[in-house]
């Protein structure tokens, strides 16, 4: 049982040790770094590590090391703090000297004119979980993270809130028997009774989830009705590595200490901004950063870090590529009502990824637009399936009503000084299902128009102009649009396509369903590995394939100029790109761009008779 | 002298524990009194508050306090060679050694110090001054000297010292007061006074003069200010966004004793008042009490600044700072404002509370305010060379200029300019050329006014050519950038609108793009979409640079130098190469012709351009990063490049360039005259000598040379090549963007009302015809085909020359 571990249970003495053996030499800071890294790079250390996502606050050991899948949603003013600082002891009237890092709170009695205080800067981040984690996400790592005992003494035993059935429920029984055993904390769980019920108690008691704070505190989720911690964390290193919207997995030190809420007088900040900065502890906990690891992807289902594992997990995942393709298109074309071609482009879609940028261009985004699609709830099971496959989405029903008062775009509050939040404050890779078949007809006003712009903004230039009242400021993003509507978009989209159903069941809702409980567990999860694999995959075009396609633009130019324009070749560049790596194919083969050329002609042959469809349409 | 030698413990305790009167108070100059000397309030004050007074003539001039220098602290001197320091040795050492004296803690002896700044008040000139504030001095007289003069006439007793002159005449001086702020300007103070009122000694001002320096160049942006700037005097620059109420801030206590009425006096320390607990007089203990309406008070307000956007990293947030600004500065700011602050950067310990064992390790920061400078005030009235002070470093500019020495510099630019836009070679350069504009040019005098100086450019054609592209590309690289949406844009959004502020209930006036982007560009996408009345608002800001309002009793004119760069689709779907380029976009030709360059954009259709065209795309999808990197210049030096050019070339014309221009016109004129046309106006003119000189500009060269002119030639010809040309003839005519109309299309206009005139008089007397009847006797007759715009344009023509009139359906001879 690795729960014995010191450096996890208490970090800070180890800190300690560090320091006083330093002798006031700076590198004592490096040393402390470098420890903790060795230590999570063990094999499987990390997950030894409680995580903030899936243990509620009250189970976790105040100052014990924890872990958080995060995203930086906004990034506070530096701060000064007492690096180093002196002591007097009362009694003994003898000076100490200390070390104020990775604290929030001295010890008694310092000295404030010792001439070896040391000040020093850093940071805090307000992060909150990666908005939109699909359940499942969150049900994995939660589960793998329940297989090793936390150094708490949380047993989980949440609620099941997918439709999913997982046998792993079994092996965290046992553990609860064991409960009373391990060591507990300061803050001792109500008795031990029927786990459910005290599950929904407790929250609501020790106010952790927003769903009942909210009123009295807005712990500023850029999504409607988030669930989870927020948390303020403390960064010390490498501060100009982070940015905005950054994806991150933190591990440092939780403090939560009850001072940090008293303390905070008389200043001259408005209500609204010490409300915002120093919420109290018990809502939104501290962490003081000891390492952080940018997160490529958040599929539990994936090797996190680029190590070697991973190399051989991918190379051992290749194999299967092109089988677990097939089974998914057949899967996709299935819900898309027996549309093959429809499936083809949203499983591209799925995989599409903004991989670099040119100058003010995105390359390899790929928003599809649905047209076509049957109304009455089908979008909405649509999007409950594309949600079963990414590990991040969310749904936008563009009604009228949320068009005019959602706040898509997030906008800098500077009387509380700090970032609202909005919906299109996304981690990178996030699925974002617009749904334009809610929209009736009516008044935009002059949100809603600039609601719109924003979302045009975004599919055309991956980019969102966050507003800070006296100018904007642009932050690029990666979010995969999908949007479904009933004729042609309003918003520009790079590639359209009209759903012709082959089948047309008699209820909808009872189909969909039983595909989906067609599916094992198994096969839906590698179809989650797939979608992520295929994504991450590096991709290149020989110059002899290049010279083709090169002579093939100048054909099809010379055949007929109007139909075929420089945009033409840009998207289909990128379906060629997309299609190879689908089958795992790192290189453009001739035969993978003359498939992209002959789905894209499919495509195209579809619009123009949908178009011409429409022109009879008196 | 070194600072830790004084820093040491030993020594600090014997300042703390030292006898009092070893230590001389240096700020006697500088006592409290906010009330009025006059004020019935100060009767029976001890004469005490005016003593301390270095001179007699500063003597009737009351000294105001500082609270931006911090709290009056008791700053004792030190003498650094009375080590041990003993009691005894440092009395000797006092009266022996007093111009080895310093001020604990610094190296700043008072003597020297004041000596050394009297100096150089006296002394400094800077012959090439060019800042606003110096207007009208003479430049070849100490500067300082001529200020304090000014102070004697207009009696306000605020002396601001440019810390750069400072640096250039005394570095030493220089370092200390950016070190010691604290304690430096004080001296400083008293310095100016004793030379104000030795050579004024008449002049009665409000209170001592104060010294306020500014643009220290230690730092310049908030991201930089780390623990080491603490106490020193920071120079920042940055966004006001919020400025708090007026805080009234007790500098001295006044205490009363309830029993014997004898008063009391207790200066604020660090924010706390020591409340005697016993009456000197009486000896009553708890007996005084605090009379409000006696104390001090000065005014201290709360300022959040947020650094600008161009000084931050991609990807992160702004910082914010708060200031205090304290004094005459309250209320000189407003949110919104472009502020260069100069101020002591101060970092306070979260107070320690008795009844905790613990303190959160953090400290407050902030800066207290000395002198403010916005940059943006001065963009109202007048030129601004150093609103965007933005600084180069020396490596920098070298690379700059070996960038500009090399000859193919103008193409290596352009083909940096989007590189993932394919080809467009001649666009690219005008862009680049508007995107460094012309020499700005005051004519004021004459009458004329402002003289355009920038370029403004129309991009049309097909849908999907990368037009948005380009002009987003173009608002990423500019600083000052806007882009707006024709379709989404209204003419207020566009110039400027009065809103009500909901908390003040005052009227305010917010400033729309085309403000917004003064000395910057303006990109106004799907031009065409604009309704009429928003586009009209730019016929004067395309040719005047101002913008004038009358809106809700608020009239005023703003300064719009922006360049207008518009992207604009046909009417129809597809560019008809048929048609005239008015014809085509249907916009009015009075704003057309405001445009120096209009270009096409058009699909080529052409076997060779789509082989290059694909292959660059195909790159775009396979090569890496640095490859692209290595083939074009990186976006940073681009726009680098740009803002040097722009702030310090100013090219002139030299008089072959003249020349040049003068045929150049002579040419263009000549071309039309032999078919009876005007083929140039005076506004073809003035743009290509813009054009010209922005050429040099690229070329980092002051003097407007022939080869500017012939490229500003060429590229003026492609533009009319492209947007000019008469589809029915062939020629280029520049009657189509000026006039709307080509000449052809005017001849045959008359052409056509002579016809109908012809066909009207043969009918004989007839007083009154059908329309339609004359439609089709005329469409009979005519070879050519008649449409009805022709004929009711010829009919219009007709009616002008009160030849006949149109009622309804009936046409009536007069």
């Amino acid at each position: 049982m690795p729960s014995s571990h010191d450096w996890i249970n208490k970090p800070l003495g180890v800190v300690e040790a560090m320091f006083a053996q330093s002798n006031s030499n700076p590198e004592w800071e490096a040393k402390v770094l470098e420890y903790f890294k060795g230590q999570l790079k063990e094999k499987e250390s990390h997950s030894w590590v409680p995580s903030l996502n899936d243990v509620p606050l009250h189970y976790l050991k105040p100052n014990s090391l924890v872990k958080f899948r995060c995203l930086v949603q906004d990034m506070f003013d530096p701060e000064f703090y007492m690096g180093v600082y002196e002591t007097v002891d009362p009694s003994t009237k003898a000076n100490v000297l200390r070390c104020g890092k990775y604290k929030d709170v001295t010890e008694c009695g310092v000295d404030l004119n010792s001439r070896n205080t040391v000040t020093a800067e850093r940071q805090t981040f307000y992060c909150v979980p990666i908005p939109g984690e699909s359940p499942w996400a969150k049900e994995i790592s939660f589960l793998s993270a329940a297989r090793v005992v936390p150094s708490t003494s949380y047993v989980p035993s949440r609620q099941k809130r997918s439709y999913e059935e997982d046998d792993d429920d079994m092996d965290t029984q046992p553990q609860k028997q064991r409960e009373p055993h391990t060591e507990t904390p300061q803050i001792q769980p109500h008795g031990n009774g029927d786990s459910k019920r005290q599950e929904t108690e407790a929250p609501s008691s020790q106010t952790t989830t927003p769903s009942d704070c909210s009123s009295h505190l807005d712990l500023n989720f850029p999504l409607p009705g988030e669930r989870g911690p927020a948390c303020l964390v403390k960064v010390y290193e490498g501060l100009d590595s982070f940015k905005l919207n950054d994806t991150l997995e933190i591990y440092g030190i939780l403090s939560v200490n009850p001072v940090l809420t008293v303390l905070g007088e008389e200043n001259m900040e408005t209500p609204e901004e010490q409300r915002a900065h120093d919420p109290p502890a018990s809502l939104v906990p501290r962490l003081h950063m000891l390492y952080a690891r940018p997160l490529q992807h958040n599929n539990p289902l994936l090797p996190s870090a680029p190590t070697e594992d991973q190399s051989a997990f991918v190379s051992s995942f290749l194999v299967e590529m092109a089988s677990v393709r097939a089974e998914l298109l057949a899967y996709l074309t299935h819900v898309l009502l027996g549309d093959g071609l429809a499936a083809e482009y949203l499983l591209l879609h799925l995989i599409s990824d903004v991989y670099t940028r040119r100058d003010v261009l995105p390359l390899g985004k790929f928003t599809l637009n649905l047209s076509g699609c049957p109304l009455n709830s089908y979008t909405e099971r649509l999007y409950q399936i594309v949600q079963q496959l990414v590990p991040c989405s969310y749904r936008l029903s563009m009604s009228l009503h949320t068009m005019n008062s959602m706040r898509l775009v997030p906008k800098k509050d500077y009387v509380a000084n700090r970032l609202v939040s909005g919906a299109l404050q996304l981690a990178r890779n996030t699925s974002l299902f617009l749904d334009e078949t809610q929209l009736e007809q009516g008044q935009l006003d002059s949100s809603g128009v600039r609601n719109i712009t924003a979302l045009g903004n975004l599919i055309s230039w991956q980019k969102v102009d966050y507003d800070f009242s006296y100018h904007q400021m642009e932050f690029p993003c990666n979010i995969n649009v999908l949007v479904t509507s009933e004729g042609r978009s309003l918003l520009p989209s790079d590639c359209q396509v009209p759903l012709q159903p082959q089948v047309t069941p008699p209820n909808m809702e009872e189909y969909l369903t039983t595909i989906h409980m067609a599916q094992f567990t198994s096969q839906i999860n590698k179809f989650r590995v797939y979608l992520s694999l295929a994504r991450t995959l590096d991709y290149s075009i020989s110059d002899e394939v290049t010279k083709a396609v090169e002579d093939d633009f100048v054909d099809m130019r010379k055949d007929d100029p109007q139909s075929v324009t420089a945009e033409d070749l840009h998207r289909m560049l990128v379906v060629a790109r997309l299609l190879s790596l689908s089958l795992g194919q790192t290189t453009l083969s001739r035969d993978g761009w003359m498939r992209a050329k002959h789905i894209d002609m499919l495509r195209r042959s579809r619009t123009e008779q949908q178009k011409s469809l429409n022109g009879n349409e008196p | 002298m070194d600072r830790s030698k004084i820093s040491t413990p030993t020594l600090r305790c014997f300042v703390e524990t030292g006898p009092d009167h070893l230590c001389i108070n240096v700020f006697s100059s500088v006592l409290p009194s906010e009330v009025d000397m006059s004020s019935p309030l100060m009767y029976g004050t001890p004469s005490s508050r005016v003593e301390g007074t270095p001179r007699s003539g500063v003597g009737g001039t009351p000294a105001r306090q500082r609270p931006d220098l911090g709290s009056i602290r008791k700053a004792p001197q030190v003498d650094l060679h009375s080590e041990p320091p003993s009691a005894d040795g440092a009395v000797a050492s006092e009266q022996a050694l007093g111009q080895k004296l310093v001020i604990w803690g610094t190296d700043v002896n008072v003597g020297t110090c004041k000596e050394k700044f009297q100096r150089f008040l006296q002394r400094f000139i800077d012959p090439t001054s060019n800042e606003d504030e110096n207007a009208g001095l003479d430049l070849n007289e100490p500067l300082y000297m001529q200020k304090l003069e000014e102070i004697s006439v207009v009696g306000e007793p605020v002396l601001n010292v440019n810390c750069s002159h400072v640096q250039s005449f005394d570095a030493d001086l220089y370092r200390q007061l950016i070190s010691y702020p604290q304690e430096v300007i004080p001296t400083f103070d008293m310095a100016v006074n004793e030379l104000f009122f030795e050579r004024f000694p008449d002049s009665i001002l409000e209170h001592q003069i104060q010294v306020r320096p500014y643009n220290a160049l230690k730092t310049r942006n908030m991201r930089s200010l780390n623990p080491e700037d603490i106490d020193q005097m920071i120079t920042i620059s940055g966004m006001v966004i919020r400025t708090s109420q007026l805080i009234p801030e007790m500098q001295e206590a006044f205490f009363q004793c309830q029993v014997c009425a004898f008063s009391t006096r207790v200066e604020v320390d660090r924010g706390r008042i020591a409340e005697p607990a016993v009456c000197r007089n009486c000896n009553t203990t708890h007996s005084l009490a605090l009379i409000h309406n006696r104390s001090a008070f000065s005014d201290k307000q709360m300022i959040k600044v947020q650094e600008s956007p161009d000084d931050m990293p991609a990807g992160q947030t702004p910082h914010t700072t708060i200031v205090y600004a304290h004094n005459d500065l309250v209320d000189k700011v407003q949110p919104g404002d472009r502020i260069n602050i100069t101020g002591i950067y101060r970092a306070v310990p979260m107070r320690e509370n008795p009844r905790q064992s613990n303190v959160k390790s953090v400290y407050k920061t902030h800066i207290d305010v000395i002198h403010f400078r916005k940059t943006d005030e001065k963009r109202l009235h007048g030129l601004d060379e150093d609103s965007d002070q933005k600084l180069f470093t020396e490596e920098r500019v070298q690379i700059l200029k070996e960038l500009a020495s090399k000859p193919d510099v103008y193409d290596r630019l352009s083909s940096a300019l989007a590189p993932s836009i394919y080809e467009h070679e001649d666009i690219k350069k005008g862009i680049l050329l508007q995107l460094f504009g012309g020499t700005r040019k005051d004519f004021s005098q004459t009458g004329r006014g402002n003289f355009r100086a920038e370029v403004n450019i129309l991009l049309c054609g097909d849908p999907g050519t990368s037009k948005s592209q380009l002009l987003q590309y173009v608002f990423n690289l500019v600083p000052r950038g806007q882009y707006t949406s024709g379709k989404g844009s209204s003419a207020v959004g566009l110039t400027a609108y009065v809103m009500k502020d909901p908390e003040t209930k005052q009227l305010v006036l917010q400033t729309g793009a085309l403000v917004l982007s003064d000395n910057g560009i303006c990109c106004i996408d799907e031009f065409d979409k604009m309704s009429d009345s928003t586009r009209s608002v730019l016929h004067e800001v395309m040719e005047q640079q101002t913008l004038s309002i009358a809106k809700a009793g608020i009239i005023c004119q703003l300064n719009a130098r922006t360049s207008v760069l518009a992207a604009a689709n046909p009417v129809e779907s597809q560019w008809n190469p048929k048609k005239t380029t008015i014809e085509n976009i249907q916009l009015p030709h009075t704003l057309l012709s405001r445009f120096d360059l209009i270009f096409l954009m058009l699909d080529p259709q052409d076997e060779a351009y789509d082989r290059r065209l694909a292959h660059h795309l195909v790159a775009l999808y396979y090569q890496s990063e640095e490859q692209i990197e290595e083939e074009f210049l990186d976006m940073a030096v681009l726009k680098d490049y740009i803002a040097y050019a722009r702030t310090y070339i100013n090219p002139r014309l030299n008089e072959e360039a003249s020349q040049a221009l003068i045929e150049a016109y002579v040419d263009m004129r000549k071309i039309g005259s032999g078919r009876g046309m005007v083929s140039a106006y005076p506004r073809q003119l003035e743009s290509l000598i813009r054009l010209a000189e922005a050429h040099a500009k690229v070329r980092f060269s002051d003097k407007v040379e022939t080869i500017d002119v012939e490229e500003a030639k060429r590229l003026q010809r492609e533009a009319l090549k492209q947007s000019a040309t008469d589809p029915r003839t062939g020629f280029v005519d520049i009657s189509i963007l000026t006039t709307g109309m080509s000449a052809t299309a005017r001849k045959r206009k008359e052409e056509v009302a002579q016809a109908l005139k012809k066909m009207i008089q043969s009918k004989g007397k007839t007083p009154a015809m059908k329309y339609q009847q004359l439609f089709d006797d005329l469409r009979g007759q005519s070879e050519a085909a008649i449409t009805k715009d022709m004929f009711e344009e010829a009919l219009r023509a007709l009616a002008d020359e009160d030849y006949l009139t149109v009622t309804g359906k009936t046409v009536r001879l007069l």
